[in-house]
Parts: structure tokens; C-alpha cells; sequence
């Protein structure tokens, strides 16, 4: 199950690794997703902090890490298609993975229903 | 179609005489690495055809010289003509850049008044001329701001830059080498006092502003900020954007900004946008004066000169003297207006803004309340979310209409923006003409969405692929496509 951030961030648990996307309710406010700059493999991120940036038709926009950690990959194919952003946002359009420090971190995102009562859908 | 789609091989428009050597042979004088081998591919067309193709792309071409032009944060009001006819004499037309000072005293005194009718509508005390745009004058006021603090051997790295800023606020300050914080406006839409005083420590170099901000509400705070900025020894920066709402009523001099830009084309009728190019003027206060890049404009007893005595300058911004042209048109514009019609300009930008802003606002409600100044951000009410229509949509329909559409999406902090610049020079009913067009378009937006939705349908190309633009954008033309 997906949990969700505040700030328009999915995260789904695969052992100790965290995959982050944004969501779908961020991608139908950003408009047509046309580049995404991800952040170094290997990079440290502490919970909160903005880690990359996702530009649209509209704006460009920061990604949040969800969690602390370490990034161990992050998705290679948004270089040639940032459109898998927008078109399968909490699925192909992952944007990276990251090693937990803290995996209790994950306990304080929020639920879906909790989500979407703050997105009002 | 491009002119390159229209070459016939071997078609001419001119014949030039019969190739002479001039004594001049490429082969022997230039390396290897300077001779072309391939050909030019330049289109072969006849006058003819030359005419028409680029008679054809004026008529589908759209100006403010063709209509409204809402564009905020922009400023796209008429350009005098008389601007180009003072531009196009012959005496300044046919200047060289590298003639000898006592040839162009007239063009030196042209540039040397700008400089000072520029400082007293802005209360500076010195101006440059040579920055060639906005954003260029940004990073020229950034630079200033940088020697500034390493003339005084302190080091300071931070700017603190409001969430409404133009975009090219943080990146001018970034350019520069400074790191960026980013400070929240309130509820009301604009930069309290107080997170101002919260961010401000010893390693904040400068503030950048507009005022008023891009929402259009006058920072009202500024005075006291300004205060605590200079306690701080912290500069304040003023981005010119929006100029056009205060002139002859307050300026960023007296408001306690220490540099500024001026965007020429916007507030000074200059040509915008793809219609030549720009011209961002740098003020500061006179301690900052030694830092402005070289040279400006002097007079000494005899004549006017370059005057390159700077001694702590940043260096040329740009070749020679800036966009000479765009001067002249500017000059122009300020002495036809003169003080009364410059301060009623504002006045009047200010007006319009808000008889739109009242007109609109039961089916564009604005973002935040209060007496906005020249421009009006709102936002299309529960359209997006009843009617799945959205601003962009809003903006499309419009071109059907056969007006340009206002700035949309930003500011960033206001969901689904529209930003309303009408300025001074539009009629009562050209602004009636619009009100009824967004009214109309949103009544089509709830009886007949789609309508709205898969606009524009009768413009000379439909609905771009925005995204496929940006991502795999084709900048030029070659001849296998």
C-alpha cells in the first residue's frame, strides 16, 4: 500500500528501499510533465528536503524526500520520457529509490484516505 | 512552411555582378579549418516569393498594434509612433558604435538626459544604460551587489527573494553565486515585516523585490523593511517589472531600494517581445556608484563623453553602450509624456486594472482582496473542478475571440492564475469588449465545456502539442525534415 506526503509525494516500501513518485493529484495540477531532474545516485537526503525538480508546461516544481536515507537508483527512463510522469505517475513515472536510515519515518506519512481528504478528492 | 520549404533550386532574386577577385583568395589567406566545403542551403526564391511569405506571416502575426494585449506582468501598451519616427532620423540611424565621441555628441547627450530623467522617475542617483534586458539588469544589479561586499572584505552568500518573485529573480541571484531563501508572502498577498526580520542574519547580502508585487498589491511593509535591511547592512533590490503602476506617485528610491532595473519596453513603450529588443537600465544610490559597469555617459565643461573612471566597476555587461535604438524610443516617450502624463499613465494603468477587477470579479474572483494595482489576478472559480475547465482553457477560447489572452499561471502561488495587465492605453471599450468576452466564455465554459475545452478553433493553427515542444524541442531547420 502507498502512503502519501503532504507534499504531493507516494511512497511504497519494498524491503529497505522507499520508491518515491509524485502523485496523480499533483501531476493533474502540474500539467503536461516536459523534464525531470533527478538527483545523484548515492546522494544523502534527510526527510523534508527538496531533492529534485519536475518542470511542466506550467511551472517547475520540488520533489520532497519522503524519508531519509541514501538514493540507490532512480529512474533512467524519464531522461528520453518525462511523459511517463504524467502518464502513469504512481507507477512507470517513479522518480527514485531510497535506502532507509530511519524506516520508522514511513509509519508518520499519511494514509490514502488521509490524502485525499487534503486534496479534497 | 518555411522560406527554406519554398526554394526552387537555381530561383533568384538579385543578381549580383560578375564575381571579382578583389585580390582576396580564401584558399591561400584563411586555414584550412575557416573554408566552408558543404553548401550553405540558403533558400533560392524569387523577390517575389520573398515578399509574399513574409507578407503572409505579418497577417497572421498578433500585436498590440492588431489588439488587446492583457499580458500581466508584462506591460504591453502601445508604442507611440512617434517613438520610431524620432528613432529612424537619420542622425541616429546611421550612427557607428565606434565613431569618435566629439562625432555623436548629440547621441552622448540623448543617453546622458535618459540617464537622469531614469534617476529622478526612480530617485537613484546614477544610471546605466547598457544592460539589454531585465533579467540581464538583474544579474548586472546582482554583480553590483556582489563587489559591493567583497570591496568591504565581508562575505555574505544569502538573498532572500519573496514566493511571488519573477522566476528570474532567483536565478539572477544564483548566476551571481549567491544561495537562494525563499520567503513566504502572507495572507494578504504580500511580505510581512516580520518574516523579513525573522530571515535576516549577517550572511544576507540583499532582498529582492517588486512593489508593487506580482499579485499587483503594493508591498506595504517596505519602508519598515527597507529600515531593517540597512541596520542589517543588507542591500535592497527593486525589479522594475512593475513600474508602470507607481510612477509619479512613489519611487523605489524613496521607498529605500539601493539598485533597481527599468524594463524600457515594458513601462517606457518601447517594442516587447519578439519586437526588438529590450533594454534594462541599472539605478543605484550614489555609494554604489563606483561599482556600475563601464562606461557611462558624462559631461565635463566641454562635451560629453564615456566616462570609464569606475574604479571599483564590474566590467563591461554588454558591447558597447547598450540598445542604442531603444533608448532613443524611450526618450522619446518620456519627454512626449513629460511628468503630468507619465504620473497620469500609472493612474490610468491603475484604474483599468481595477475596473476589470470589478467587472470580472463574480466569475474571476481575485486572488486576494484589496484595491489591486495595474495588473488583477483572479482565478476562474469552481470552473476546473465543476467543468473540468481550466485557465489554459480559459486563455485558448479566448484567441477565438480574437484577443490575446492574459498571463496565465502565474504568480505560482495562486492555483490556476489569470493575470490581468490592461494598461493606460486601452478605451473603456476595448476593456468592456473584454469583459464580455471572459463572460461569455465562461458561460460557455458551464452550458457547453467542450466547447471551451478543445479550443482554439478558428486561429491559423489549433490547440500545440506544448509538451512535445518542450521535450523534444526542433530549433532548427534542416533539409532531411
Amino acid at each position: 500500500m502507498a502512503k502519501y506526503t503532504k507534499t504531493h509525494e507516494w511512497v511504497t516500501v519494498e524491503g529497505e528501499l522507499a520508491i518515491v513518485g509524485i502523485t496523480k493529484y499533483a501531476v493533474s495540477q502540474l500539467g503536461e510533465v516536459v523534464f525531470v531532474e533527478l538527483p545523484e545516485e548515492g546522494q544523502e537526503v534527510e526527510k523534508g528536503e527538496s531533492i529534485c525538480n519536475v518542470e511542466s508546461t506550467k511551472s517547475a516544481s520540488e520533489v520532497f524526500a519522503p524519508v531519509s536515507g541514501i538514493v540507490r537508483s532512480v529512474n533512467e527512463e524519464l531522461e528520453d520520457s518525462p511523459e511517463l510522469v504524467s502518464e502513469d505517475p504512481e507507477n512507470k513515472g517513479w522518480l527514485f529509490k531510497i535506502e532507509m536510515n530511519r524506516q520508522e519515518e514511513v509509519e508518520d506519512l499519511l494514509e490514502e484516505k488521509a490524502y485525499n481528504e487534503i486534496t479534497g478528492d | 512552411m518555411t522560406i527554406f520549404d519554398k526554394s526552387v533550386e537555381g530561383k533568384i532574386a538579385f543578381s549580383l555582378p560578375e564575381e571579382k577577385s578583389y585580390g582576396f583568395d580564401p584558399e591561400s589567406t584563411l586555414s584550412e579549418k575557416y573554408i566552408k566545403k558543404s553548401s550553405t542551403d540558403l533558400p533560392e526564391c524569387s523577390e517575389l516569393d520573398i515578399v509574399r511569405h513574409y507578407s503572409n506571416l505579418a497577417k497572421i502575426n498578433y500585436s498590440v498594434d492588431h489588439g488587446f494585449y492583457p499580458l500581466g506582468s508584462c506591460t504591453m501598451k502601445y508604442n507611440p509612433k512617434i517613438n520610431e519616427n524620432v528613432a529612424s532620423l537619420s542622425g541616429f540611424a546611421n550612427l557607428h558604435p565606434l565613431m569618435e565621441e566629439d562625432d555623436i555628441q548629440g547621441a552622448l547627450e540623448l543617453m546622458f538626459d535618459l540617464q537622469n530623467y531614469l534617476s529622478k522617475i526612480t530617485g537613484m542617483d546614477e544610471i546605466t544604460l547598457q544592460p539589454a534586458a531585465g533579467a540581464h539588469g538583474e544579474l548586472t544589479g546582482m554583480l553590483i551587489v556582489k563587489k559591493y561586499f567583497q570591496s568591504k572584505n565581508e562575505k555574505r552568500k544569502k538573498v532572500l527573494i519573496p514566493d511571488s518573485a519573477h522566476g528570474t529573480n532567483p536565478a539572477s541571484a544564483i548566476m551571481a553565486g549567491f544561495d537562494v531563501v525563499e520567503l513566504k508572502s502572507d495572507e494578504n498577498g504580500i511580505l510581512p515585516f516580520e518574516t523579513v526580520k525573522n530571515a535576516l542574519d549577517k550572511d544576507v547580502a540583499a532582498i529582492m523585490m517588486t512593489n508593487p508585487n506580482t499579485l499587483g498589491l503594493f508591498e506595504k511593509d517596505i519602508v519598515k523593511i527597507a529600515r531593517i535591511a540597512h541596520e542589517n547592512g543588507t542591500l535592497l533590490y527593486y525589479d522594475g517589472a512593475n513600474l508602470n503602476a507607481i510612477m509619479g506617485k512613489i519611487r523605489p528610491g524613496d521607498m529605500g531600494f539601493d539598485i533597481i532595473h527599468l524594463n524600457l519596453h515594458k513601462t517606457f513603450s518601447t517594442p516587447h517581445g519578439m519586437g526588438g529588443p529590450g533594454s534594462g537600465p541599472v539605478g543605484v544610490k550614489k555609494e554604489l556608484r563606483e561599482f556600475l559597469p563601464v562606461p557611462i555617459v558624462n559631461r565635463n565643461d566641454e562635451k560629453f563623453y564615456f566616462d570609464y573612471d569606475l574604479k571599483n566597476s564590474i566590467g563591461k555587461m554588454r558591447s558597447y553602450y547598450g540598445n542604442f535604438g531603444v533608448l532613443i524610443r524611450a526618450y522619446a516617450y518620456i519627454l512626449s509624456m513629460g511628468n503630468d502624463g507619465l504620473k497620469k499613465a500609472s493612474e490610468l494603468a491603475v484604474l483599468n486594472a481595477n475596473y476589470i477587477k470589478c467587472n470580472l470579479r463574480e466569475i474571476i474572483p481575485p486572488a486576494f482582496e484589496g484595491v489591486c494595482k495595474h495588473e488583477y489576478v483572479g482565478y476562474p472559480g469552481n470552473l476546473p473542478k465543476e467543468y473540468n475547465v481550466k485557465t489554459l482553457n480559459i486563455a485558448k477560447r479566448m484567441l477565438d475571440y480574437g484577443i490575446h489572452p492574459p498571463t496565465i499561471y502565474f504568480p505560482l502561488i495562486v492555483h490556476e492564475a489569470l493575470m490581468i495587465e490592461p494598461t493606460e492605453t486601452e478605451s473603456k471599450e476595448t476593456l468592456d469588449n473584454f469583459i464580455e468576452i471572459t463572460k461569455k466564455i465562461v458561460q460557455e465554459a458551464k452550458t457547453d465545456p467542450q466547447i471551451v475545452i478543445d479550443s482554439p478553433h478558428n486561429t491559423y493553427v489549433r490547440k500545440l502539442d506544448e509538451a512535445k515542444a518542450s521535450r523534444k524541442p526542433k530549433v532548427r531547420w534542416n533539409k532531411s525534415s
